[in-house]
């Protein structure tokens, strides 16, 4: 499977050149499973502190993309590029390591742990600290690390309960705090918002759009309200393919986009 | 593995209470028993029951320690004992003084430490690979393969006879064989191995390896290396394997390849499953309930009219007991137990009030 990657790698040429400027840069990308394409050639990229909205119907190969720019699926051909580097074949913590971080679409949290040591794990994986014997004092910088980001998904009232014990909403919440630990550069949201009730999601829409100003980020939403709300660009995406690019005004009004998607007969939450 | 399905709780791993005001008092009695039992228990009890219990407790230790807190369930911890038992014997004095090089102690067990260390970290990166039934098999064929090694090989290991007269060395003018310093001096190892788990546990290291156990995937999207985390904790787990190993020898004085035989690797397993995986007091548990059959299995297979050498039936029919009724061990029956007494004492209050 390694070897497609490495020939359309040498077929582009200048692809070691890191001067594109772009956060994100993909060439390509194509995924199969067996026969099927999950996703075929899609080329993308964001700039930095871009915010970039992904639409598309359910199989149109969007968690399949997130998957092959984290590095949990090798992509059968193409490139990934992360703030000029070829990530292509990098395992999922080099990139992490790199500032790219993401949620998940299905809350990937740990039940059996405290909130505040949820995202205090997060804080570790992205420190030195990830192989330390010693334990936190209550003065350790991660631990104050992990306190203003409880704080900043509103969670800090319920730091000390079980992940387990804690409400749909909040626990959508926590997957947003572990997407921040560190010092991210670019964070992909898989659907932050599914299952949120209307004021969550207002919640969410305050804490994406008050993000400092260079994280960039893609989204994954079903929702064109909330994407509208908190992407500037958006890409469109239909049976693995990228089908439309552009502005968040453009595409809103676009009479294609509108027919396939909004007047699709999708019903949306 | 059903044993290990019940994982140990997380806990927070910030606390700002002293060590000592973390202890409970139960606790502090049970080590003033256990320090104050020379005083009534005879040489026997003290360096054969107790004495053993502490060692198979720690290599037990070794890996709870990767089962409970990693997943892996490793057959491998009794030969890393063994290696680093082997090791004593090799480098520093014994009775097959053609083979053994008589190095002096502070050499022999720093080097004992780093090579088991090192026996663990390369069989730990063959069987982090895998998973479930398959991380049992490889490491259960590492095991097999080091015993007929150690068996063959004559010029190392000085094959089927092993080493004999591998005597502690007589610091501070102690004889740290005698019965006595020998169970202070097992206590003292165990005590320090227990305390290093649970202070572990809740040190960033032992937090990710449980998040490992539990959710791989997510931990590599957070930026730790799954891979390298695992194979540390089969080098971590190996200093605890390698203390019972050392004592091992210095308590019987000799060292075979019958001493790191399969069966001893699965005894390390049945003492782990038996006390339980879900803390690190189980294999302690375990060790106990394990040597106290086997010391007495005499009287008792006896007085039933078998054979003493059938005190394995003994064993395996409890290890078949503990693993239907109770998977997670001695301690399990003992949480389930207390929480039943706290729920009835709550009925009663409650109905009281």
């Amino acid at each position: 499977m390694n070897a497609p990657v490495a020939s359309s790698r040498m077929n582009l040429p200048g692809a070691g050149n890191a001067s594109s400027g772009n956060a994100l840069e993909l060439r390509g990308i194509t995924k199969m499973f067996g026969a099927l394409a999950a996703i075929s050639d899609v080329t993308l990229s964001v700039k930095p502190g871009e915010r970039r909205a992904v639409l598309g119907s359910n199989g149109a190969g969007k968690t399949t993309l997130f998957n092959c720019i984290t590095g949990d699926f090798l992509p059968t051909a193409g490139l990934v590029r992360f703030f000029g580097e070829d990530v292509t074949v990098f395992p999922p913590h080099e990139r992490i390591r790199r500032g790219l971080r993401r949620t998940y679409q299905i809350s990937s949290l740990f039940t059996g742990l405290t909130v505040m040591d949820n995202v205090y794990l997060a804080c570790c994986g992205v420190s030195r600290n990830r192989f330390s014997l010693i334990r936190p004092r209550p003065d350790d910088a991660l631990v104050h690390a992990a306190a203003l980001l409880v704080e900043a998904v509103h969670l800090t009232g319920d730091k000390d309960r079980l992940v387990g014990e804690l409400a749909y909403g909040q626990q959508r919440q926590l997957e947003v705090a572990l997407a921040l630990s560190g010092a991210p550069r670019f964070v992909l949201f898989d659907e932050p918002a599914a299952g949120l009730s209307p004021t969550e999601r207002a919640d969410l829409v305050a804490i994406l759009t008050s993000l400092p100003a260079h994280i960039g980020y893609i989204i994954i939403e079903h929702d064109m309200d909330v994407a509208l709300r908190v992407a500037e660009s958006v890409t469109m995406m239909h049976n693995g393919r990228i089908f439309k690019e552009g502005r968040s005004d453009e595409i809103e009004s676009d009479p294609e986009v509108q027919e396939l998607y909004l007047g699709g007969g999708h019903a949306h939450h | 593995m059903s044993v290990v399905d019940q994982a140990p709780r997380f806990a927070s791993p910030v606390d700002q209470r002293m060590w000592s005001e973390r202890i409970p008092a139960p606790w502090w009695i049970f080590g003033l028993i256990l320090l104050l039992l020379p005083i009534v228990a005879n040489d026997f009890w003290l360096f054969q029951v107790l004495g053993w219990t502490f060692i198979l407790g720690m290599i037990g230790l070794s890996l709870m320690f990767l089962a409970g807190y990693g997943g892996m369930v490793s057959l491998l911890q009794m030969s890393i004992a063994g290696m680093a038992g082997y090791m004593v014997a090799i480098l520093g004095p014994s009775g097959a003084a053609n083979v053994s090089l008589g190095l002096s102690w502070w050499i022999v067990l720093p080097a004992a430490f780093l090579i088991a260390a090192l026996f663990a970290t390369i069989s730990g990166a063959l069987a982090v690979r895998t998973d479930g039934i398959y991380t049992i098999m490889i490491t259960l064929a590492i095991a097999a393969a080091f015993f007929y090694f150690t068996r063959q090989n004559y010029s190392v290991f000085n094959g089927y006879s092993g080493f004999n007269l591998v005597l502690p060395p007589k610091l501070f003018g102690v004889n740290w064989r005698d019965p006595l310093p020998f169970y202070y001096l097992s206590l003292g190892c165990a005590v320090l191995c227990y305390g290093a788990v649970v202070y572990l546990a809740r040190a960033p290291f032992g937090l990710a390896l449980q998040g490992v156990r539990d959710n791989p995937r997510r931990m590599a999207a957070l930026g730790f290396n799954v891979t390298a985390h695992r194979v540390a904790a089969y080098a971590l787990a190996s200093v605890f394997a390698s203390t019972g190993g050392i004592l091992l020898v210095w308590q019987n004085a000799q060292i075979a390849p019958g001493t790191i035989g399969v069966s001893s690797a699965i005894d390390v397993l049945v003492v782990a499953v038996v006390g339980g995986m879900r803390r690190p007091l189980g294999p302690f548990i375990g060790a106990f309930i394990y040597v106290l059959l086997q010391v007495f299995s005499t009287d008792i297979l006896g007085f039933f009219g078998f054979a003493a050498d059938r005190f394995k039936l003994i064993i395996g029919i409890g290890f078949l007991a503990i693993v239907l009724f109770s998977p997670d061990g001695v301690l399990g029956l003992w949480d389930r137990w207390r929480a039943g007494v706290a729920a009835r004492k709550a009925a009663t209050t409650g109905g009281g009030a």
